[in-house]
């Protein structure tokens, strides 16, 4: 099999967000950035299976500004065997990203793609479920197990009753949660040796993909700040407090 | 034009966040219709007809929609969406699993989890686990929007009597098949909805010691959340997870035990009304958002909160 993995670059999430102060959207000079934590256990179960000898090669692909191939790199030095660089600059809205992918996936004609459910910086949740849209191909969103048959995956789905598993025929997409596994470290030697790989380059313009947001963002604002609360001294305080002052208990 | 809720159910009843969508989506537009995609549901479009906000059910009804899945709902709705501006369903795992499949065909590019409605084609919504909040207008033609259900009141449920009609749905998707659900039960309140809610983190040290939580939960008639570090490390199942990725959950009273604050459990239940962290680490990023801070080793603190809520009189349940 061959299994696609989609990566964003995203501010690390470690980092404490500020908003500008002219509204426009949130700092991100000199904010350390990483790999979207979810697509790390996408590239992981991808390697992984690999490793099973399920799975002969591993494309990493990521949408966005030339410093997006950093999480390129970083899946070549963890595992994937080459890697895509789909140039374009500025906001790239989900739809215009799986329209891209819809685009490389024709091309590429892999069994799988893998991604993480959700980034963490704009939070919106759609890549996958769009793309396998667009492919009409069957998804497996919110997977926390995988489970790799003849010419289907079983997969455990988190969802808010608990959990619910499915099974998709290949070619299937698979979002992936933070749950799947835990995700490797690359080590030296492998950092040193991903440098060799190779990152094919496309812009958006050429895959013939519209990538204007059709989404105006007209202004980003801190939220409601809480007002600072106090520190109570015992346990007795503290229900005398929710009792009343708080009147909650 | 109309507004089109899909409405989540388990084919008996509604579940209980519907509600919440169904009074976002009456704030885009008071023409709003909710279609009931389901098998044997006829319980459910009788309940929602019944909401006085809404105007008109279509029911869809066929054995592949037993299992809710996504490839199968979509084509049932778009085949259904070509009348109204605005498509509408909760940000829970049903909706973030569905919306955007149906947003692609309908060449849509959805706005996800708004926290208001500021007219019927700008919305405000949280980015970057709720640190920023961005006001955002779509301009496509037909909107495909998911709605934060803590962020909204439950509709009322009574008095309305809406017309419903049968509509039909499309072919099975032959390439995913539905295997099992593993719904946790619970006699408590559900985590969403709940008045009260206490979670314990990694601090809790084991599933075991998560019954010290769970003694104070039965006095207040509380749900039980959890960290991610709890959930990750196998002290609790998945359905308890409160954050970014998990649920989001806007009690009244919120008391967070064990919980160091990472953003991304903030993220899920900062807009509490009164938090409570119990915590032994003074500096703890979760005192900074909470109402009333115990510095203190949790393992004191739970017996001694249990035996201080058993000397009270009255708890409002």
């Amino acid at each position: 099999m061959k299994i696609l993995v989609a990566v964003k670059r995203v501010i690390d999430y470690n980092v404490q967000v500020r908003v500008k102060e002219d509204g426009t959207g949130v700092v991100t000079e000199n904010v350390k950035m990483s790999t979207n934590p979810p697509d790390d256990n996408a590239i992981e179960e991808a390697v992984k299976i690999k490793e099973s000898g399920k799975a002969q090669e591993i494309v990493a692909v990521t949408v966005g500004e030339d410093k997006a191939q950093e999480t390129v790199r970083k899946a070549l030095a963890v595992g994937a065997d080459r890697g895509i660089h789909v140039k374009v600059d500025g906001i790239v809205e989900p739809l215009a990203v799986s329209k891209i992918l819809q685009k490389i996936a024709d091309k590429e004609k892999p069994d799988l793609i893998f991604m993480g459910k959700q980034a963490i910086d704009d939070d919106c949740n759609q890549t996958g479920q769009m793309l396998a849209a667009l492919l009409n191909w069957p998804q497996a969103t919110f997977a926390s197990k995988i489970e790799i048959k003849e010419k289907s995956l079983e997969v455990t789905r988190e969802v808010d009753e608990g959990l619910e598993t499915i099974e998709v025929n290949v070619p299937a997409i698979v979002t992936c949660d933070l749950r799947l596994n835990e995700p490797r470290y690359a080590s030296l030697p492998n950092i040193m040796k991903a440098k060799k790989k190779p990152i094919e380059q496309i812009n958006s313009s050429d895959l013939g993909i519209d990538t204007k947001p059709r989404i105006e963002q007209i202004k980003v604002e801190e939220p409601p700040k809480r007002k600072a609360g106090i520190k109570v001294a015992n346990v007795a305080e503290l229900v005398e407090k929710l009792k009343n002052e708080a009147k909650v208990i | 034009m109309s507004a089109l809720l899909i409405a989540e159910h388990n084919n008996k009843e509604v579940k209980p966040f519907t509600l919440n969508a169904i009074t976002a989506a009456s704030q885009i537009d008071e023409d709003l219709h909710v279609l009931v995609i389901g098998h044997k549901a006829e319980e459910v479009v009788k309940s929602i007809s019944q909401v006085p906000n809404v105007k008109k059910v279509i029911h869809v009804d066929k054995e592949i929609y037993e299992n809710f899945l996504a490839e199968n709902f979509t084509s049932a709705i778009v085949k259904n969406a070509e009348n109204y501006s605005h498509i509408v369903c909760s940000a829970n795992t049903f909706g973030k699993n569905l919306m955007p499949r149906v947003a692609a065909l309908l060449d849509t590019s959805q706005v996800s989890d708004i926290i208001k409605v500021i007219s019927p084609d700008t919305f405000l919504r949280p980015i970057y686990a709720g640190n920023a909040f961005a006001t955002v207008k779509s301009t496509d033609s037909k909107k495909c929007i998911t709605i934060r259900p803590t962020s909204f009141d439950p509709a009322v449920t009574s008095g309305g009597s809406a017309e419903i009609v049968k509509a039909d749905g499309g072919d099975a998707n032959t390439n995913i098949k539905f295997i099992k659900r593993e719904e946790v039960k619970s006699d408590r309140p559900e985590l969403g909805t709940a008045r009260v809610v206490i979670s314990g983190g990694r601090g809790m040290g084991s599933g075991d010691n998560f019954k010290l939580i769970t003694a104070i939960a039965d006095k207040l008639n509380a749900a039980i959340g959890a960290s991610r570090a709890a959930v990750d490390a196998g002290y609790i199942t998945n359905d308890h997870q409160v954050g970014q990725t998990g649920k989001v959950v806007v009690p009244d009273l919120y008391i967070a035990v064990g919980i160091s604050g990472a953003i991304q459990h903030l993220a899920g239940m900062k807009e509490s009304k009164v938090i409570v962290a119990i915590n032994k680490d003074g500096e703890a990023p979760i005192f900074s958002v909470a109402d009333y801070g115990l510095e203190a080793d949790l393992f004191e603190a739970l017996p001694q909160f249990l035996e201080e809520l058993s000397k009270l009189n009255t708890i409002q349940k």
